[in-house]
């Protein structure tokens, strides 16, 4: 089902140039990069590598009601996590650890952060800005649109500019949408197509998307982008990548300037020390902060790169807001595809500090799909059909991902009275909303309910503040700064304490916005990847 | 309406299952846990819970078994235990095993043995394993397949690599 095999050498690759902790899309990114402009790139991952071949099954056990058994293999003891805030956050509902990393699992889509996002703090008093602009980061989204294979249309009025069109057209509009179109125009709000990170048309040698419809989590096709292509873009140009290969804890020099080596575990039980001139930790905004925490030494006894104090600090998510409902009278077309095809992001920029962004979705897979009532009737023959025709094809439904602010109380710590399989201590999520994200969920609620009662539907049920969660997108925690005292990495995102370490990912946010997060990490990526190969 | 190879290899997909190889032939009785008798009483379940205009039902189910039990041995096992399951209550009941009732008889023992209203388990009690390895895989087949799902109006259903283009299709008149 995954790497298994034997005998393959785990050992350290002498004189390496850069080791990278994390083989999703913000290492697999920097690990092409590099590669490619020549230098001797380690990449170590502590999940394994999954066999494109076992796709079908993993997708089966999506599909088949009352399943247990995870579609990426996550749990047990190597996951192991606590969550200790207000509410309860479930780190293991939708992370992956393996080659490709939770790419593997993601929904897709990706959309640029707006300009407001970058200058939050001076154009609404919110939150913080970052140290760069959407100009700074302008080109490196165009190139993360290329690496990413985006599908998308310059239909969007409220995007931030772009200087040339998506790479692939974007994915024509659902008959669902032409429904909440013609709702939506008469609400006066305008609609627009979502960039897809999925083939629209055959592209870099992948399919196209053939609509197994059950892109999250997994997409048996190819065609939706996953980091297993960056991977292996990488190891073609050389690069070295070991899998199951858990870090336990990098190491420093005397002198606590320089990063020396990255210790890992094998599935044998050995232990190495990979060397390398420079270090880049891409691994998630939730193990990358722990992996610090975890390298503390005498020199630094509360963490690597942590003389701020804020590693682990700022931990942000989206969280989901939605509604739905049925259309009695009409058939909806729901379930074809997995993914979305409509969008407004007429509510993201905040004109005040009343609410923050929001951004609309207008789903394909809304309600049920026959299998499900199927599974679950207690009627058969042509009693279960007429059930499976009352319950399917009716529904519709609005999401939405509303911002969170960087609170500092929300974090990730570790958990000394809990270990993972090594012994480490567990990352513990602390994780709250405060009254003003709550607010802005319920104006998600309202804009939706809106918009469904135009469209005539009877709601059903909504997600609000009350019963909200989050989009599983871990941000901010190793934040991006230029004041060493307030941040964790400087605007080429390396860290402020040791000159070779250097942070890849949705961890050095400073805000969120309610974009999904992937095209600004592929982003920051290829940022990171061109500023350690001006050191090197 | 009638189910097609191409169903046969959607529901086998749904099922994470490769490609059929186009084996439909199956040792007779007692020489592996899944023989013809298993399969018979699969087409004879799946007569009762599909609906009543469906055509080649035997052939579908036929062939979606074979591959569904092929490398899969506690799938194989859990059929084979319980159609003794479903033949024993049939036996109580009409003194004939399950594939030698009437259809009305096989739609009432299925109600007899609380099959409509258990819950799935495949360590549960004899009406959980029927409905897990007998009803709920054969529902599953069914409706992960363009035909089967077709009837509600979702032609190219979850599992299915239908394309891209119903998803922007309306509703058929």
């Amino acid at each position: 089902m995954s790497s298994d095999r034997q005998n393959i050498d785990r050992t350290p690759t002498e004189k390496a140039d850069v080791c990278i902790v994390g083989a999703g899309p913000a290492g697999g990114i920097v690990a092409a990069k590099l590669a490619k402009r020549g230098y001797d790139v380690v990449v170590l991952d502590a999940g394994p590598r999954f066999d494109f071949e076992d796709r079908d099954e993993r997708m089966e056990r999506h599909l088949r009601p009352g399943n247990r058994k995870p579609v990426w293999d996550v749990g047990g003891p190597r996951d192991a996590y606590t969550s200790s805030g207000e509410k309860y956050y479930p780190l293991n509902a939708s992370r992956v650890k393996g080659i490709g990393g939770s790419t593997l699992h993601w929904q897709g889509m990706v959309m640029r952060l707006h300009e407001q996002d970058f200058s939050l703090h001076s154009e609404t008093e919110m939150g913080d800005d970052w140290p760069i602009d959407y100009a700074d980061l302008r080109p490196y989204y165009a190139d993360a649109e290329e690496e990413l294979g985006v599908a998308g249309a310059s239909d969007n009025p409220f995007a931030p500019p772009r200087e040339q069109p998506h790479p692939m057209p974007a994915f024509p509009p659902s008959y669902s949408d032409s429904l909440f179109a013609d709702a939506c125009k008469e609400l006066g709000i305008t609609t627009h197509s979502v960039p897809n990170a999925r083939n629209s048309e055959p592209y870099d040698g992948d399919s196209p998307c053939v609509g197994y419809g059950t892109c999250k989590p997994v997409c048996p096709s190819g065609a939706k982008y996953d980091a297993t292509r960056h991977v292996e873009e990488a190891e073609e140009h050389g690069a070295r990548v070991l899998d199951r290969v858990p870090v336990q804890r990098l190491e420093h020099d005397a002198a606590g300037e320089r990063v020396t080596g990255a210790v890992y575990a094998t599935p044998e039980g050995e232990e190495y020390t990979q060397e390398a001139r420079e270090f880049v930790v891409a691994a998630g905004g939730v193990e990358t902060p722990r992996l610090l925490l975890l390298s503390k030494s005498e020199q630094y006894p509360d963490g690597l790169a942590n003389s701020s104090g804020l590693v682990g600090r700022y931990f942000m998510d989206h969280l989901f807001a939605g509604m739905g409902g049925v259309l009695p009278d009409q058939r909806t077309r729901q379930k074809h595809v997995g993914f979305n095809t409509t969008e407004t992001h007429q509510f993201y920029d905040r004109d005040s500090a009343e609410r923050t962004a929001i951004k609309m979705e207008f789903l394909n897979y809304a309600g049920p799909e026959p299998a499900d009532v199927a599974l679950e009737a207690d009627s058969f023959g042509d009693d279960l059909l007429d059930e499976i025709r009352s319950a399917y094809g009716h529904h519709v439904a609005v999401g939405a991902l509303v911002e969170q602010l960087p609170q500092k109380e929300n974090r990730i710590r570790l958990d000394p009275s809990t270990t993972d399989a090594h012994g480490n201590p567990v990352p513990d999520v602390v994780w709250s909303l405060d009254d003003r994200t709550r607010r802005t969920i319920e104006r998600a609620n309202e804009i939706q309910r809106r918009i469904l009662t135009e469209l005539g539907a009877e709601i059903q049920w909504h997600v609000g503040p009350e019963n909200t969660g989050p989009a599983f997108h871990h941000m901010g925690t190793t934040r991006m700064g230029t004041n060493p005292e307030e941040s964790v990495v400087n605007p080429q995102l390396r860290t402020h304490d040791l000159r070779n370490l250097s942070i890849a990912g949705s961890a050095p946010f400073v805000t969120c916005g309610a974009m999904n997060p992937t095209l600004t990490i592929a982003a920051l990526s290829s940022k990171t990847a061109d500023h350690v190969a001006e050191r090197l | 309406m009638e189910l097609s190879r191409r169903d046969v290899l959607a529901a086998l997909s749904a099922a994470g299952v490769g490609a059929a190889a186009g084996c439909s032939v199956l040792p007779r009785r007692d020489s592996r846990p899944v023989g013809e008798h298993e399969v018979a009483t699969l087409v004879a379940v799946a007569e009762v819970v599909y609906p009543s205009d469906v055509e080649t039902v035997e052939g579908f189910v036929r062939d979606y078994s074979v591959e569904r039990v092929r490398g899969d041995d506690d799938y194989a096992e859990g059929v084979s235990v319980a159609v003794a399951d479903l033949d024993d209550y049939a036996t109580d009941w009409y003194d004939g095993e399950y594939v030698d009732l009437t259809r009305t008889q096989r739609e009432d023992l299925l109600d007899v043995m609380g099959v409509d209203t258990a819950d799935p388990d495949p360590n549960g009690l004899a009406m959980e394993r029927v409905r897990y390895y007998l009803v709920n895989e054969l529902l599953f087949a069914f409706y992960t397949t363009p035909t089967g799902a077709g009837l509600a109006g979702l032609e190219n259903p979850p599992g299915h690599p239908g394309g891209t283009q119903s998803y922007q299709r309306g509703p058929r008149r």
